[in-house]
């Protein structure tokens, strides 16, 4: 019915775009049949919102002063980002240990659309869950004070983040390959996202714990969002503080030119 | 279509995990057209050769070509030839049936058009329209297997690879399997089925190959299989054991053989040639000595009974637990 053999190089590169477009369109397909849980999933961050802005706000201090809740929300942005990790893992190990993978590497379709639609969809997904906590942001008093444009590039960043956390998913998912070990990945996330300048600025910790939380990938991108959203509690004694935005850039490059070759090195491994 | 040869042909598979060799020397050849079952317990490489074949695992050492192609020089080409359909049934279980396929059509490059009207041909034909649109999620067993099926027949693939295919089904729902292997193979397609059953090859099977550690230890029509090993039995079992001695001479010499007897179980069993005489023979014979008997059974060796005849040992699966057999 279909040749698929010994294609000449751009019908292989349409294929590999067409077939990762295929495999993104299941990835929303599956947000349309389980509505409840896409929902409940974009609303957990803004229930943390509201737990740490109205709950525990009163206790906390912004350094250099401002309001809680604006020194909050970019912490927020950037922990919907590291959340995301928890689906690249779940639908990855789903589908291994299902053997639907072993199904799409037995088809004629491009290999690596396998990986780029699952990139692809979760970049959607991350797009869709900021949309949301930005509206939610701004529902709570949280404002974007610095410009559109280094706002779009604060954005910009945490995708970024995504992006390298995609890698790191996957190539767990792919090493695991146990859907039931998100569990590990959901308790995982939360030291994570508290030993950051996330949620209280790193100065109020002890030294050794304060130099972790300053170098933290996750600091990085809060520090370089607050700063380019114009929210307080940006900057600091140091260096990383100092070039949040430079490491924000740099952290997620880092993991992904070590994640993206591991998680392609073990996917072709699954042929071994 | 690629009729200048076999459909499947595999020389000298290799396959090493650690200490364990999956594959130690696999050969096979499928003619085209014919269904072939690579019998054998877990463990005994059925499915690491059918993961060479289909490309998703690369062997150690040795060859094979599918469908006229080479499996590790073209991988590429061999997937446009086959379907496969493995241990577990792999598919979307949040997507609808027709989500399923019209998603595996379009892998296929179908396009979108084409690939919604397959799936619903495909949908039609292996009786799952009405559950078209649940999610597969919700399927029993044996619709997940259909679906399985139609999934690897997208494209109407010559030679189709089939792992297991009827594991943890209900017999009403192997039989639909069955049913629908045998449609395929009326319109030409090769098929390489492994099983653990003996039952399932003899139904299905053109030609059996018994595998264990790796290779291939017998090969032949089911017909030839069944004979080499002794062929089928005939079990008794009596109402009294008073009855025990006189039945075990009166059986013995219906059907010319000596039976072998179980004196706690009251059993006695005794290897036959031609199934419903043989049967009829031994009926008649206790009837005319007037024995009467609880149980009266025909039935094929067991894998476990083929394993020993073949190996001089159980079938590795029967080990632990096995029933030893007196033969």
């Amino acid at each position: 019915m279909s040749a698929t053999t010994a294609q000449p190089r751009p019908q292989r590169l349409r294929w590999a775009a067409a077939d990762g477009v295929t495999l993104t369109g299941r990835a929303l397909a599956h947000w349309a049949r389980q509505p409840a849980q896409f929902v409940i999933g974009l609303l957990f961050p803004v229930l943390m919102v509201l737990m740490f802005g109205y709950l525990f706000g009163g206790a906390m201090t912004v350094p250099g002063g401002g309001d809680y809740r604006e020194f909050l929300l970019p912490g927020m942005f950037a922990m919907t980002v590291v959340f995301g990790i928890e689906s690249t893992y779940a639908a990855v190990a789903t589908d291994t240990a299902r053997g639907v993978t072993d199904r799409f590497r037995s088809l004629p379709m491009t290999p690596s659309a396998v990986l780029t639609g699952r990139a692809a969809a979760d970049l959607l997904h991350c797009a869709a869950g900021l949309a949301v906590m930005l509206a939610c942001g701004v529902a709570v008093g949280w404002q974007w004070r610095a410009g559109a444009s280094a706002a779009l590039a604060a954005i910009g960043l945490l995708l970024l983040l995504r992006l390298a956390l995609i890698w790191v998913g996957i190539h767990l998912a792919l090493v695991l390959r146990r859907p039931e070990s998100v569990v590990v990945l959901q308790i995982l996330v939360w030291p994570l996202g508290f030993t950051s300048n996330a949620f209280v600025s790193p100065d109020t910790m002890p030294g050794w714990l304060a130099a972790i939380a300053e170098w933290n990938p996750l600091s990085a991108t809060v520090g370089a969002c607050r700063q380019l959203f114009g929210n307080p509690g940006w900057g600091g004694e140091s260096f990383a503080a100092q070039h949040a935005v430079v490491l924000a850039v740099a952290w997620p490059l880092l993991l992904i030119a070590v994640f993206l070759p591991l998680a392609v090195h073990r996917y072709r491994r699954l042929g071994r | 279509m690629h009729d200048d040869g076999p459909a499947i042909e595999a020389e000298g598979l290799r396959k090493r995990y650690g200490d364990t060799e999956a594959l130690s020397g696999l050969d096979l050849t499928v003619p085209a057209g014919t269904v072939c079952g690579l019998l054998g317990p877990n463990g005994a490489g059925k499915t690491t050769a059918v993961r060479v074949l289909t490309t998703l695992l690369r062997p150690d050492a040795g060859a094979a070509r599918v469908a006229g192609a080479d499996v590790l020089r073209h991988p590429e080409r061999v997937r446009a030839r086959i379907g496969l359909v493995g241990q577990h049934a792999a598919l979307d279980e949040v997507l609808s049936g027709r989500q399923n396929l019209v998603l595996f059509g379009r892998l296929h490059h179908l396009g979108g058009t084409r690939a919604r009207a397959r799936a619903a041909e495909l949908l039609a034909r292996f009786d799952l329209t009405d559950a078209a649109d649940r999610p597969v999620g919700t399927y029993s067993g044996g619709m997940r297997r259909r679906l399985d099926l139609a999934a690897s027949l997208i494209l109407d693939p010559p030679v189709l690879f089939l792992d297991e295919p009827t594991t943890g089904l209900d017999p009403r729902a192997r039989a639909q399997v069955w049913d629908a292997v045998r449609r395929l193979v009326t319109d030409g397609t090769t098929v390489l089925l492994t099983t653990q059953y003996l039952e399932e090859a003899d139904q299905l099977a053109h030609s059996i190959r018994v595998v264990d550690a790796g290779r291939v230890i017998a090969d032949g029509t089911p017909e030839q299989l069944k004979t080499a090993l002794g062929g089928d039995r005939v079990d008794v079992e009596l109402a009294r054991a008073a009855d025990l001695d006189r039945a075990v001479r009166v059986v013995g010499a219906a059907v010319a053989a000596t039976p072998l007897v179980d004196e706690a179980g009251l059993r006695l069993s005794v290897p036959v040639t031609g199934r419903v005489a043989a049967l009829a023979a031994v009926l008649r014979a206790l009837d005319d000595a007037g024995l009467s008997a609880a149980d009266v059974a025909v039935r094929r060796p067991t894998l476990d009974e083929v394993f020993l005849r073949l190996t001089g040992h159980d079938s590795p699966a029967a080990r632990p637990t096995g029933k030893k057999v007196t033969a």
